[in-house]
């Protein structure tokens, strides 16, 4: 049997075609993805995000207990609600999840991680919790609704009370704040303004009715996917995961290397690849027709000749751009343009750091 | 449920064909077909003049979700193709038996209309996926 979120019923309502993702029954579109995409691109979409993982670390520990399990550093984080992105890496330095971390005190942290890693990752941060005083309490009974677009966040004002109007007012991008009975956050997964909501299940239904009426648009799993891309935003388990290291997943600013004393997961075996060099994460572009698709192979020769191989991770249409994109695991010699091999022909594509549109418009 | 309208002929492959006054046949693919393969982003098309063959992949649909080879249902010379859809592949998904057309076949040999399925013989095709 799938698991449902609480906002299964509504999806039903408005016509959502549901798939089975990772043991959820999900929303992949409500008709047309591409609308659902130029809607978050042009004014205001929102996704049901539920099924994703909820835990309060919370204890006299917390902050030196993530700082021994995240390769970022929450030490970064000294303003209440200040939010960060990162990895959560095995001994060997490879990517057992890609999470965001609130600050919101000394003594609790608030962190959120993908549905499909969630029972490895749970064992995984209770294992690791030994010896700290910190407890691990996943929050299901808390819903999330992603509200995303250039119109999002005056949509969602319509919908918020008074004070958690005043909460949101001058909270800078990724920021969270608990404003009543709802913890909502300046994050998002579409390289576009708005919040991620964290709502309780038994509110949940009425907050996505009150979007709808306010004139935001139920976008699925699809159209997540699109956006994300072009975003240049990773996909935890096509992007990357525990065979690959952060360093070849576009994530090395997520490695906090000082101060070099900070003994975090996987730091040793990092150290090491970093030092003999690894593959790297690079964005695609291909203007020919088309779709740039996950595991299709990528060529390319270097300076002294030499034919290489890479493997693109994601790859889709771009609705924004009209053509197609793509991100693609290479060695790191690679330069600005390369070939795809697809439908036995290899056609060429640009080769450009991995962000495709940011708040709209092209970014490269 | 898809719509099937009773008047076309289909293959098991997911096209459809229509009968157009001067004795070509009008190609296309279902309803079904295009909600399996979700929003329309490139049709690759043959060419007026391109001979095919029935059974042979002769066109692409590519969605957002995959590249779908197109088959002739019937052999004969493309006589006109939907050059709209170069602009507009949604149109595939927004009208699948009318403006998403693909191309029209002058056939060869008629009696291979017989080799197509009837609408309720593809509905069966449908419900045994």
């Amino acid at each position: 049997m799938a698991n449902k979120t609480v906002l299964h019923d509504k999806h039903l309502e408005s016509n959502a075609k549901m798939v089975d993702f990772h043991g959820w029954d999900m929303p992949l579109n409500y008709g047309s993805q591409i609308e659902e995409h130029n809607a978050v691109r042009q004014a205001a979409g929102m996704f049901d995000v539920s099924h994703m993982t909820v835990v309060d670390v919370t204890g006299s520990d917390a902050k030196v207990f993530l700082q021994k399990l995240l390769a970022n550093d929450v030490a970064k984080l000294k303003v209440a609600g200040k939010a960060l992105y990162g990895g959560m890496l095995n001994h060997d330095g490879g990517v057992i999840d890609d999470l965001i971390t609130y600050y919101l005190t000394e003594t609790h942290y608030r962190i959120v991680v993908n549905s499909a890693t969630r029972v490895k990752d749970l064992a995984w941060i209770n294992d690791q919790s030994q010896g700290f005083d910190v407890e691990i309490n996943e929050r299901p009974e808390l819903a999330m609704i992603a509200v995303q677009g250039p119109e999002a966040k005056a949509k969602a004002a319509q919908v918020f009370d008074a004070s958690q109007n005043l909460a949101v007012a001058e909270m800078k991008p990724f920021f969270g704040v608990q404003a009543g009975s709802l913890f909502i956050a300046t994050t998002g997964y579409t390289g576009e303004a708005g919040y991620e909501i964290i709502v309780p299940e038994d509110e949940a239904a009425a907050l996505w009715q009150a979007l709808l009426e306010a004139g935001v648009k139920p976008c699925g799993l699809g159209a997540r996917d699109t956006l994300r891309l072009e975003a240049g935003m990773n996909l935890y388990g096509q992007d990357m995961d525990e065979a690959v290291n952060p360093l070849a997943a576009n994530m090395g600013w997520t490695i906090a290397w000082e101060p070099s004393e900070r003994n975090f997961n996987g730091r040793q075996a990092l150290e090491t690849i970093k030092a003999q060099g690894t593959d790297k994460l690079v964005g695609l572009v291909m203007e020919a027709k088309g779709v740039l698709r996950h595991g299709m192979a990528i060529f390319f020769t270097d300076s002294e000749g030499q034919e290489h191989q890479g493997v693109i991770t994601s790859g889709t249409f771009s609705p924004t751009l009209g053509y197609s994109i793509a991100m693609a695991r290479v060695p790191k010699t690679i330069g600005d343009t390369a070939e795809v091999e697809m439908r036995k022909k290899r056609v060429p594509v640009k080769v450009i750091a991995p962000s495709f549109v940011r708040n709209g418009k092209q970014a490269f | 449920m898809s719509n099937i309208p009773s008047e076309l002929k289909y293959a098991s492959s997911h096209e459809w064909v229509r009968k157009e006054s001067d004795g070509s046949y009008t190609v296309g693919i279902s309803e079904h077909a295009q909600e399996l393969l979700g929003d329309m982003v490139f049709v690759e098309l043959p060419e007026v003049g391109d001979t095919v063959n029935s059974g042979e992949d002769c066109a692409v649909a590519e969605s957002v979700k995959a590249a779908s080879d197109i088959y002739s249902p019937l052999t004969g010379e493309v006589v006109a193709v939907n050059e709209s859809l170069e602009d507009s592949p949604e149109l595939v998904n927004s009208d699948a038996y009318g403006d998403g057309w693909f191309f029209r076949v002058m056939p060869t040999d008629e009696a291979e209309l017989d080799n197509l399925l009837d609408a309720e013989g593809y509905q069966e095709v449908i419900d045994e996926e």
